[in-house]
This record gives C-alpha cells, sequence and structure tokens, in this order.
C-alpha cells in the first residue's frame, strides 16, 4: 500500500490545530477544534485508500486493477455526515449557553467545586479551631498568670499585711512597755525628787501613815 | 463482493435487525406526530419497546440453541456488506438493555417529565429516546467496527439531546463536558478504526481476527491500545471518567438512569468482544488489572465523599466498573462468565438506584442527602424499594451482586497471580466501602428524623439557589449529625432532629450574627405553616402519591433485578456458555463467514 504523503502532512497539521483548539475554554473554538479534528480524520481515512486511482464505479467499463479502494470513501460519507450532526447540536450549544450566562466558556463542575470547598473549608475550620485553641489557651494560661500574680500579690500584700500587724502589735506593746518604762522612771523620779526633797527614809516609806 | 438476497435467511435472522429498526422507526412517527395525540405517542413507545424486548428474547433462545444468528443488510456480504450479528453476548445485552428501557419508559411516563422544569418536552424526550435504544441495540448487534462507530454516534447524539433536556444552564454546563468527551472520543474512536483497517484491510469483526493474526505484534499492540482506550472512555474508568460524575446527575430521573445502565456498559461490551475477538491473549491485561483496580478504589472513595445522592451513585458506578474490566483482564472463561453476569446485574440494578433517586427527589424535593431524612416512615415503600437495590450493590450474599462478584473474586483467586490477589483484595475492599457507601445514605435519607420542611405535603421547597453559605452552615449541621449517626449505630438515630450535635456551628454562627443565618433560622417556620411559602430558585413540588407508573416500574426493575438471584443458576450456565463461545471464536466467524 503506497501512501500519499501530502495527505497525511494535512491530516496531521489539522490533527494538531484541532487538538490545540479542543484544549481551549469557549466552546466556540472548541466546536471549530472538532470541525477541524472531524475533518483530520477524514483525510486520514482517505490515506488508507492507497495511492490515487480511477473512480470505483462498476459497470462502466472500469478495470477493477486500477479504481481506488471505495470502503474509505464510504467511511468519510458517514463520518461527514456524523459530524455534521455533532457541529450543529454544538453550535447550539454554545449559542445557547451565551444566551443563559452571556458566555460560552465551558464552566466547572459546581458540584466538584463544592466537595472541594467543602474539603478546604473544613480544613480550614480545622485550622482555626486549632488556631483559637492555641490562643485560647494561651490566653487563658496568660490569664491565669496573671492571677496567680494577683493571688501571690494579694499572698504577699497578705503575707506584709500580717508582718505590718505584727509591727504595729510589736511596735504598740515596744511603745507601752517604753510608755511603762518612763512612767516608772517618772515616778522613780519622782520618788527620788520627793526623797530628796524630804531626806526622810522613814516619811518616804510610810508617807502620810506616819 | 457478491451481491444478491440471501436465501438462507431464517426467521430468526430475520429477527436481527429489528431491535434497531423498530425504535427508529417509532422516533421517526412520533417525530410526524409531533406535539398532538399525547396518549397515542406513549401508547406506540410502550408498544415498540415491548416488541423489542420480545424479539430480543426470540434471539437469546435461538442464539443459545442455535449459535449466532446473522443478518447481511441488504443482502450484501462483508467486507462491503453491512453485517448485524446476536450470539449469545449479544443477545443477553440485548434482553437485559431493552427490559430495562421499557422499565424506565414506563415511569417516565408517570413522571411526565415535570422535574424540575416545564420545559422539558415529551415530544423531544420520546423521539430521542427511542433513538437511543436503537444506537444501543445496534452497537450489541453491530458485526462491524464501523457499524459498532455509528452504533455509538447514534446513541451519542440522542444522547447529547437527553442530557441537555430543556436546556437549563446546569444541563447545558453538564452537556458541554459531555459533548466534548463523547467528540473526542468518537474522533479517536474513528482514528483506531482507520488504524485497523490500514492495517487489515477490513473492518468486519468476523474477518479481523484472522488478519490480525499475521499481523506483527507491534502493530497488534497500538490497534488493541487504540481501541481499548476509546471503549475506555464510554466505560468511564478511571483515568478517563472524570467527564462521568460531572455530567450525568443534572439530568431528569430517568435519562440519568438510562445513561449510567446502559451507555457505560455499550463500552464494556465493546471491550469485551474486542479482547476475545480481535485481541485474544494476554498482552495487555496487567493494564487492564491496574486500570480495574485504580477504577474500583478510586471511584468508591469518590463516592464517599459526595453528599449528593446522584452524584454518590455516580461514583459507585465508576468504581464497579472496575470488576466488570477485572474480568475481562483477567482473560480466563471463569473471568469472562463472571463479567457478563456482572454486567448483566449491573445494569438492573443501576438503573434501578437511579429510578430510585427519582422518587425520593419526588418525595424528599431534593437529592441532597444533608436535605433529606426521615423517609423511612416518611414513605415505607421507597425504603424498601432503595434498601433492595442498594444491597444488591454493596453485594450482601443472597443477592445477585455477592454472586457477580463472588465469580469475578474466584475467578481471581483461580487465575493466582500476584495481580489477581490484590485485585481480589481491592474488590473486596470496595465492596465493603460500597455498603459504607449505601449505609450512609441510608441513614442520612431515611433513618434519621425528616426535617420540618418534609412532613408538609406538597409544600414547595426550594431546591437548588439557596445561599452558599447557608448550605455550608447546614451542611455542616447535618454531617456532624450524620457521622454521629453512623458512628453509634443503632444510637437512637430516629429519635433528635438534625440540630442535636450540630449546635456548636449553629451558635457559632449566630453569636457572628450575618443576614443569612438569621433568614435561615426563620426559614423553617413559614414552611412549617404554611403551604404557599415560596423560595428563590427552582421549585419542586413533592408529593405523599407517587404516580403509579414510576411506583410499578421501579418495583417491576426491583424485582427484574431479583430475578438474577433467583435464575442466578441458570444465568452463570448461561454466561459460561457465552464466555466459551466468546473464547472459543469459531462459532462467531464461521456464522458470518459460511453463508
Amino acid at each position: 500500500m503506497t501512501l500519499t504523503l501530502a495527505l497525511v502532512i494535512v491530516g496531521g497539521t489539522l490533527f494538531g490545530a484541532g487538538t490545540t483548539l479542543l484544549l481551549c475554554r469557549p466552546l466556540t473554538r472548541i466546536l471549530l477544534g472538532s470541525v477541524l479534528l472531524g475533518n483530520g480524520t477524514n483525510i486520514l481515512v482517505l490515506t488508507t485508500a492507497g495511492a490515487a486511482g480511477d473512480a470505483p464505479l462498476l459497470g462502466f467499463g472500469a478495470d477493477t486493477s486500477t479504481i481506488v479502494d471505495p470502503l474509505p470513501q464510504a467511511f468519510i460519507l458517514t463520518a461527514i455526515v456524523i459530524t455534521l450532526a455533532l457541529t450543529a447540536f454544538l453550535v447550539t450549544m454554545a449559542y445557547r449557553a451565551w444566551q443563559l450566562s452571556g458566555s460560552d466558556d465551558v464552566q466547572d463542575d459546581v458540584e466538584d467545586i463544592r466537595v472541594a470547598r467543602r474539603a478546604v473549608y473544613m480544613e480550614e475550620r480545622e485550622r482555626l479551631r486549632a488556631t483559637y485553641n492555641d490562643w485560647r489557651e494561651a490566653y487563658q494560661s496568660m490569664v491565669g498568670s496573671e492571677e496567680e500574680q494577683r493571688a501571690a500579690e494579694r499572698r504577699a500584700y497578705q503575707r506584709l499585711g500580717k508582718a505590718r500587724d505584727r509591727y504595729r502589735e510589736l511596735k504598740d506593746r515596744a511603745r507601752a512597755d517604753a510608755r511603762a518604762h518612763r512612767a516608772r522612771q517618772a515616778r522613780a523620779e519622782q520618788t527620788a525628787e520627793e526623797t530628796a526633797e524630804e531626806d526622810d527614809p522613814w516619811e518616804t516609806i510610810l508617807g502620810a501613815d506616819r | 463482493m457478491s451481491a444478491g438476497p440471501s436465501e438462507a435467511a431464517s426467521v430468526a435472522s430475520a429477527l436481527v435487525p429489528l431491535p434497531v429498526i423498530l425504535p427508529l422507526f417509532a422516533a421517526g412517527l412520533k417525530l410526524a406526530i409531533g406535539l398532538r395525540l399525547q396518549r397515542t405517542q406513549r401508547a406506540i413507545s410502550i408498544v415498540v419497546l415491548s416488541l423489542v424486548v420480545i424479539v430480543s428474547l426470540v434471539l437469546l433462545v435461538v442464539a443459545d440453541k442455535e449459535g449466532p444468528q446473522v443478518m447481511y443488510a441488504g443482502g450484501w456480504a462483508p467486507p462491503v456488506g453491512i453485517v448485524l450479528v446476536a450470539d449469545r453476548l449479544s443477545a443477553l445485552m440485548l434482553v437485559v438493555s431493552t427490559s430495562v428501557t421499557l422499565g424506565v419508559l414506563v415511569y417516565s411516563n408517570g413522571q411526565g417529565m415535570a422535574d424540575r422544569e416545564g420545559a422539558t418536552p415529551l415530544s423531544v424526550f420520546h423521539p430521542s429516546y427511542l433513538v437511543l435504544v436503537a444506537g444501543v441495540s445496534d452497537t450489541f448487534l453491530a458485526g462491524d467496527l464501523f457499524n459498532l462507530y455509528v452504533g455509538f454516534e447514534i446513541m451519542l447524539v440522542a444522547s447529547f439531546v437527553l442530557l441537555t433536556l430543556g436546556g437549563t444552564i446546569a444541563r447545558i454546563r453538564a452537556g458541554a463536558t459531555y459533548a466534548i468527551v463523547s467528540l473526542l472520543s468518537s474522533v479517536l474512536f474513528l482514528v483506531a478504526i482507520v488504524m485497523v483497517y490500514g492495517a487489515t484491510g477490513t473492518v468486519t469483526m468476523a474477518e479481523l481476527p484472522a488478519a490480525i493474526e499475521k499481523l506483527p505484534d507491534g502493530v497488534t499492540t497500538l490497534m488493541e491500545i487504540a481501541l481499548l482506550g476509546v471503549f475506555g472512555i464510554k466505560a468511564a474508568v478511571f483515568p478517563l471518567a472524570a467527564w462521568l460524575p460531572d455530567s450525568y446527575p443534572t439530568a431528569p430521573a430517568p435519562v440519568t438512569a438510562v445513561f449510567a445502565g446502559l451507555l457505560t456498559k455499550v463500552g464494556v461490551y465493546s471491550m469485551l468482544r474486542s479482547q476475545t475477538l480481535l485481541f485474544p491473549g494476554t498482552r495487555l491485561t496487567d493494564v487492564l488489572m491496574i486500570v480495574a483496580l485504580l477504577s474500583l478504589l478510586v471511584g468508591i472513595v469518590g463516592a464517599v465523599a459526595q453528599t449528593d445522592l446522584k452524584r454518590l451513585l455516580s461514583f459507585t458506578l465508576i468504581s464497579h466498573m472496575g470488576y466488570m474490566i477485572f474480568g475481562i483482564a483477567l482473560a480466563t472463561p471463569e473471568g469472562f462468565e463472571g463479567a457478563i453476569f456482572y454486567v448483566a446485574h449491573h445494569i438492573t440494578v443501576q438503573t434501578t438506584l437511579f429510578l430510585v433517586v427519582g422518587l425520593i427527589e419526588r418525595r424528599g424535593g431534593s437529592t441532597d442527602l444533608q436535605r433529606l431524612g426521615g423517609l423511612a416512615t416518611l414513605s415505607p415503600l421507597l425504603a424498601i424499594l432503595f434498601f433492595i437495590p442498594a444491597m444488591n450493590l454493596a453485594g450482601i450474599p443472597p443477592l445477585s451482586g455477592f454472586l457477580g462478584k463472588l465469580g469475578l473474586l474466584r475467578a481471581g483467586v483461580a487465575d493466582g497471580s500476584v495481580l489477581a490477589y490484590v485485585l481480589v483484595a481491592g474488590g473486596t475492599l470496595t465492596s465493603l466501602l460500597t455498603l459504607y457507601a449505601m449505609a450512609k445514605v441510608w441513614n442520612l435519607a431515611f433513618w434519621r428524623a425528616a426535617p420540618a420542611e418534609l412532613y408538609e405535603v406538597g409544600a414547595v421547597l426550594d431546591s437548588e439557589e439557596t445561599d452558599e453559605e447557608t448550605d455550608e452552615s447546614e451542611a455542616e449541621a447535618s454531617r456532624e449529625q450524620g457521622d454521629t449517626g453512623t458512628a453509634s449505630d443503632t444510637g437512637a438515630p430516629a429519635s433528635q432532629p438534625p440540630v442535636g450535635s450540630g449546635r456548636a456551628p449553629e451558635e457559632a454562627h449566630v453569636a457572628v450574627g450575618t443576614a443569612t443565618d438569621t433568614a435561615r433560622q426563620e426559614a423553617p417556620a413559614p414552611a412549617g405553616h404554611t403551604q404557599t411559602a415560596t423560595f428563590g430558585g427552582q421549585q419542586v413540588t413533592t408529593t405523599t402519591r407517587l404516580p403509579a407508573s414510576m411506583i410499578g416500574s421501579t418495583v417491576g426493575l426491583v424485582l427484574f433485578g431479583l430475578a438474577f438471584t433467583a435464575l442466578a443458576g441458570p444465568l452463570f450456565d448461561f454466561t459460561g456458555r457465552t464466555a466459551d463461545e466468546l473464547i472459543e471464536r469459531t462459532p462467531y466467524v464461521s456464522a458470518v463467514m459460511d453463508r
């Protein structure tokens, strides 16, 4: 079987261009891509018929050894009809998509996104929860430390208070002692003065009883 | 290249093209009638599909007793003429597929195609549906690769129309993905056919085995890869399955049901045919095994993650494709036997489940698991109708799902290779995870207490266009509810309303005090008291009295699924004979070539 190189090249080019267009978002481009792909395929089908030859018509004195294989041409005819139907449908769909949404881009699947988002959402929630817990813990520990400090202060104050009370008590007692001491001394001095004045021990001891 | 009418055309072989011709003819008739005579139109569809079922049954019996039945279109012999062949495999697939399509048609009549949109015209649905049936039948009967391609295209064009029925924005979006992927796959298929034709000079499947044997090994492998890739897109096996869960769930319930049941199985059928007839041996079996394993696991993990019932079922569909690919990859009689049985079983079960989902949507107003609840008390019949096929899908022992899986797993053990054992393990795990997914659906949609709105019969419920945040907070609440429900299993699942454990996030939201939340807090109140609650977005009318034909056809399909269990013995005998016939190859080839 011989191949026509030109057909292969044309078919391959159409295939490449069609595939490129098929990868676009807008339905119109995809449509054009599918048309190119379809035509490229048809030309590739044609290559299987081998080298060019006479028209495959029996009964008109045709030599069966020089006519081309008719089967690929029948394939192509069928394929062309099918491509036509699909193209018509795609055009309608692109138009309808444009009518409804103002663009004919192929949309992402909403439910997919929702499920994916839910995963992200869950992750985000977990993360936020973890962060919240961390923060709360930190806050609580902070609050705890503050309270502790306050308690410590209070304890310190209490201790201080106790110490002050004790100090005051001691001070008071000391003052009282001192006052008593001074009073005693004063009395002693007074007595001494009195005794010095009278200079009579009996007088000092017995006083008025005498 | 001899022309002329075939003298030996028996009655049976004259019946062979009828599953293709009758629906096509009826579709044309209905298009001619147009919008008038709705009742007559429904009658025509049902009568025609019933006839096709009868014809398929006759073909099944004849093909089993007397070997493959062949019809040469126009009396032209291959390689020029078109051949239609009905062997055991084709006839079995025809019987199962036409029975299921008949059931779905009856169901859709009851539904009135009125779910969600008024704009789903019957005058478009019925002809497209019949064309789809014709396309599916054509792929099952096609005796040459190019006719298989044409059958695919008939099916595809009809499925485009059915998928975008009514032309709403969601369906156009889904339809775009589906149309582009299908288009690409049909281009690739044509390229593969060109490759085969260029290498062998024929596309007739009966002539190909002899021609392929003469080819160098590399060329054969290349052809095999090309064809398997195309059929893999059709069958939605793992790396090529991303389009399926995006596109199927938006369609009306009967359409999704028939798509899920049939269109993917067409791919599996083509794989079976090409792997047995054209490329016997074990060239790519390891690759197929790995693909099967990935399909099984990735699909079911996807299913577990979903919250929408239709999407969940779409993912289980992808997953269970893996079982059939596993059977094909084993390339042993037991493997093919199991795969064929599983295909028949799975068509029925998957279709039934999607129909039940349609009923759930009717009753509950949604297919979102987070909005459903309490259906077991609200509609016990619905619960039974869901429970049986769900358990069947998961493979609970007496049911056919178990038998099919068991057959495949035994074939895997008999094969004995490491990869086969890995797949046996993967298959078992998938079965368990399917059970988990089904139990999740059961717990959320049927077993827990119903949301307040669901008790209000005939109330108009919002279905889709609610606020995203509302959705999510609600999703949160009921997800947690669901988690505790599944975790604590029997812990009073039906007693608490779906706020119990989900209170924490709710309160958090209230504390934030957004407008949507206050709206959500108030929303149940009007729905509970008045029937004219209007929400934005699309609307669904719920009913307690589901249409008799919807229930009837669903019951019929559930029973049909149970029939696989009851008749498992004879059916396994039959699939065994089918597998033998497939591996032997000569019955098929000689039936077509000797005339």
